[in-house]
């Protein structure tokens, strides 16, 4: 299934930990995303959540999403509109929970892309491609594994699982 | 003929039922499926959200409630109150508000053998590996998606050969030497790779040295960091549980992606400084530091023989703690709580006016006990320092070894434990 997401990039750096995403003091409060979003990022830019608009897409340098393996961090992230995160790399507990919610995770390299620039990322099972509109550029990534892409493209776990998961089947 | 296998890819194939090596994506049978109450609010509302209606294995899954011990608010009594009466409608295990850290208390009960898949929504669920098992980190959702259908996919990882060799120098810790090879290795280093820990050196840790090792790995993002089974491995599971398993070993012509080797006796004593674990330098390059807070606990230094040595360094430096210098006391779990009654050390800290907390996760991540002061400096045996961890972001934490911290308790400022005395 292809995928498809037009919007700003919106940068940040390395090492951004899920504690950064979202506080761990923050969800002790409450688990509304709609609520936490407010708090988005607030360690690293407390002006950031205010500012995302629906439709952002993130930009981070290598190992986005390091330290705890919070779910949350993944589906605040998508509360706040953002429906892709582009990175140089991620954090493996990061990069899966992006995929079991829904949330592309795109690994390239993102050192030409700057705050603001306009970005068109298609995805589908061959290959997945950013168009930096605003530098006349195009970036490409490896697409994902079957697997992670069955589960992108189902919505997320809670659908893949919904729709039999791997339990109809041997193991892969 | 299968193919020469690293530790992990051995586990995993077993789990999978096929020959699995690194990069494959196979589906595994999970042994332990570990919920927090951090995790576990979440991870509830997926499996509903799947349409789960049973636990596939119930004896296969337990909660912890580790993050919110005990509850300070309205809002994480009532993650506790959700999260036992799912536990008791699925006729899972449930560990209580006091019991301890999830993976700390699964180890101390033998529920993970050598051998076994763990999987735990808790980054820090890959200190299990100490024990020759795949133990790893996942999310709320992947721990729905198991506890309904007893599986989880997995990329196979590669491996990274750690070669321990030697002997500690005196007053050398553990954690310095899971400190230098986090720094070595960088933040993501061994990110979507597991570590195998070989060498001679293996020898001078024991098995409640090498959790160190392990839980400190995945701050270099590992996904696992597994020790082989030997006579540590078997006294420690001998008293625990009544299980025998051989353990498992990786074939002499297993494939590496890479291999580092660490000189035990050329670590001295390190510190993280802030805002991050993998940010090391040698303890001599702080001295004199004004440190505020002491922070004893968590799944890294919450273990008894880590407040023992804290307490030698205390008694040799004097038997005080320095004006100003508040201590945190949090056992990782009862058991460490328990007998650190019993050998009288839990009396010598509450004398020494230690703040002494309910066994759990504690202050590590600001979610329960001391919250430091603005612009205080904290000096902590865990293993995350993020700017605002603790649950203030003008605090600075540093990270060291249980004698560091007990010297910066003692002195006031960060010193040499060796120097005490």
């Amino acid at each position: 299934m292809a995928i498809h997401c037009d919007g700003r990039a919106r940068i940040v750096g390395n090492d951004v930990n899920t504690d950064y995403i979202i506080a761990s003091t923050r969800k002790r409060d409450t688990l509304d995303e709609q609520i936490l979003k407010r708090y988005l990022l607030e360690t690293v830019d407390p002006a950031f959540a205010a500012s995302v608009q629906p439709g952002d897409i993130l930009v981070a340098g290598t190992n986005f999403g390091c330290g705890s393996a919070m779910e949350i961090a993944a589906t605040v992230i998508l509360a706040a509109g953002i429906t892709a995160v582009v990175a140089q790399s991620f954090s493996r507990t990061f990069f899966r929970n992006a995929v079991n919610n829904g949330l592309l995770p795109i690994e390239c390299d993102t050192s030409d892309i700057h705050e603001g620039d306009r970005l068109s990322v298609s995805s589908d099972s061959a290959a997945i491609s950013i168009e930096n509109r605003t530098r006349g550029t195009t970036l490409a990534a490896s697409p994902l594994p079957a697997l992670m892409a069955d589960i992108l493209a189902a919505g997320g776990l809670v659908e893949f699982i919904r729709h039999g998961g791997w339990t109809q089947g041997q193991p892969a | 003929m299968t193919r020469p296998a690293t530790i992990s890819e051995k586990i995993l194939s077993a789990k999978s039922g096929v020959e699995a090596r690194a990069g494959d994506i196979v589906v595994c049978d999970v042994d332990l499926v570990i919920g927090t109450d951090a995790s576990s609010p979440m991870a509830i509302d997926y499996f509903k959200r799947m349409g789960g209606t049973a636990l596939f294995y119930p004896k296969r899954v337990v909660f912890a409630l580790d993050h919110y011990a005990p509850p300070s608010t309205a809002k994480t009594a009532a993650f506790h109150e959700q999260v036992r009466a799912f536990a008791n409608e699925h006729d899972a295990a449930l560990y209580e508000v006091g019991r301890g850290i999830s993976h700390q208390v699964v180890a101390e009960l033998g529920r993970v053998l050598p051998g076994d898949l763990v999987i735990g929504a808790d980054s820090h669920t890959v200190t299990c590996g100490a024990l020759n098992l795949f133990a790893t980190g996942v999310g709320s959702s992947d721990l729905a998606a198991a506890m309904i259908t007893g599986r989880i996919w997995l990329r196979v990882p590669e491996t990274i050969k750690v070669t321990l060799l030697g002997k500690r120098s005196p007053g050398v810790a553990p954690k310095d030497v899971a400190l230098a090879m986090i720094a070595e290795l960088g933040a993501e280093g061994a990110n979507y790779r597991a570590l195998e820990f070989h060498g001679d050196g293996v020898g001078d840790f024991t098995l409640e040295d090498r959790f160190v090792l392990s839980n400190l790995a995945v701050e270099s993002g590992a996904k696992a960091a597994i020790f082989a089974a030997d006579a540590a491995t078997d006294a420690y599971l001998e008293r625990r549980t009544m299980q025998r398993r051989s353990g498992v070993t990786a074939d002499p012509a297993a494939r590496y992606s890479r291999e580092i080797e660490i000189a035990l006796d050329t670590i001295s004593p390190l510190v993280a400084i802030p805002h991050s674990p993998n940010d090391v330098v040698s303890i001599a390059d702080l001295l004199g530091t004004p440190i505020h807070m002491v922070f004893l606990g968590t799944c890294t230094g919450g273990r008894v023989v880590d407040f023992h040595e804290a307490l030698a360094v205390i008694e040799r430096g004097g038997g005080r703690i320095a004006p100003g210098v508040q201590l945190v006391i949090t056992p990782a779990s009862r058991e460490v709580h328990r007998r650190l009654i019993v050998d009288g050390s839990l009396a010598k800290f509450s004398d020494l006016g230690a703040i002494i907390t309910t066994p759990g996760c504690g202050a590590c991540c600001g979610t329960s006990g001391a919250i430091p002061g603005s612009g205080m400096n904290v000096l902590s045996t865990a293993n995350r320092n993020f700017k605002a961890r603790m649950g203030n972001a003008t605090a600075s934490i540093y990270l060291a070894s249980p004698a560091a911290c007990a010297a910066a308790a003692v002195t006031g400022v960060i010193t040499d434990p060796r120097a005490i005395g």
